[in-house]
């Protein structure tokens, strides 16, 4: 690499990151309003009669919302800081992800496994 | 990239070509997403405690009895508002408008204390029915999470006068441009943490 080239990434570090335009402002602030309004508009009249399809549709506008925040308003891409950037966010969820799965599926078996045990003791000697 | 050299008595010695000086301020914003990342983790803990004990009333009231969805569609509103306000102070900062940035950054400010001002009549007005943090398990791994939330957005409102005055002071310089950007980061993570709040907490709570 020459001297010319990090002059250039240094360039582009500086220059590039983070900074948007008034379009994509916009266009991420209307995808969240949008994103906001359908899951509470769900949920407050009871459009899907079955909750658990309900609870199921929530979550997946949650996830595309989450997406959208991540892309126009801290404009997260794959170049930013050489890459970096996106190696921790990808680290950060597969942690977030085996946390929150690990803790509910143990927990939930747990619970379940423990309660008929309340009887159980106090039949005991 | 690198070249090796050989002294005589010492043997080969390796160093890099190319060593220049970084600029000041220059591997921040990647420091800081850092630092977002483990918050970000300290957040996946609470969200995992809550889903634990979330369904742990204690013969205490559950979320369907204290929610009011209008007040959490309302704050989440005053958020959304908030991070398109502080896109535009970004917009104007990037274009040397010291007094526009100023003015969008006062209004991202007056959103964030209107969140902070429903979140905390909320606050008061369950627990005045009762519904205090030693209810039940399900309470307290609330408070714990929202309660972190609001902690989060609390302490990017001082952040936030601070920057105001320092921008008053210094103007739009080098450094108060990171630091600018640093608390843009921070406002926005805030926005997609309670992205999950309003969906696992208030949303899921009301159709359990």
């Amino acid at each position: 690499m020459s001297a010319h080239d990090h002059a250039a990434d240094h360039d582009h570090a500086h220059g590039g990151a983070a900074h948007g335009s008034l379009r994509g402002c916009l266009i991420g602030f209307v995808l969240s309003v949008i994103l906001t309004a359908i899951p509470f508009w769900l949920v407050m009249t009871g459009a899907i009669d079955d909750k658990q399809a309900t609870a199921i549709v929530v979550m997946a506008f949650a996830a595309v919302q989450i997406v959208v925040h991540m892309v126009f308003f801290l404009h997260m891409n794959t170049t930013s800081e050489g890459g970096w950037s996106m190696l921790a966010l990808i680290f950060t969820l597969i942690l977030v992800v085996i946390v929150l799965t690990g803790s509910l599926w143990v927990m939930y078996h747990l619970n379940a496994n423990m309660m008929p045990g309340i009887h159980d003791m106090r039949e005991m000697p | 990239m690198a070249s090796t050299a050989t002294v005589a008595g010492i043997g080969p010695v390796f160093h890099l070509e190319e060593e220049h000086a970084h600029a000041e301020g220059g591997s921040t914003m990647l420091g800081f997403w850092l630092y977002l990342m483990s918050d970000c983790l300290i957040f996946a803990m609470l969200f995992a405690a809550y889903g634990v004990l979330g369904g742990n009333y204690a013969a205490g009231p559950a979320p369907k009895d204290l929610f009011d969805l209008d007040l959490v569609a309302v704050n989440t509103a005053m958020l959304l508002f908030s991070s398109i306000t502080y896109g535009f102070a970004m917009l104007t900062m990037d274009k040397g408008r010291v007094a526009a940035t100023q003015a969008w950054l006062a209004v991202t400010g007056l959103f964030g204390l209107a969140f902070l001002s429903i979140e905390l009549y909320e606050f008061a007005h369950m627990i005045h029915e009762g519904a205090t943090p030693q209810r039940s398990a399900f309470l307290s791994s609330f408070f714990t999470l929202v309660g972190t939330h609001g902690l989060h957005v609390t302490f990017g409102t001082v952040w936030l006068v601070t920057l105001m005055v320092q921008v008053a002071r210094f103007g739009l310089i080098e450094a108060n441009r990171r630091r600018l950007m640093c608390l843009s980061m921070f406002w926005h993570f805030l926005d997609v943490v309670w992205i999950g709040v309003f969906t696992f907490v208030y949303l899921m709570g009301m159709l359990r």
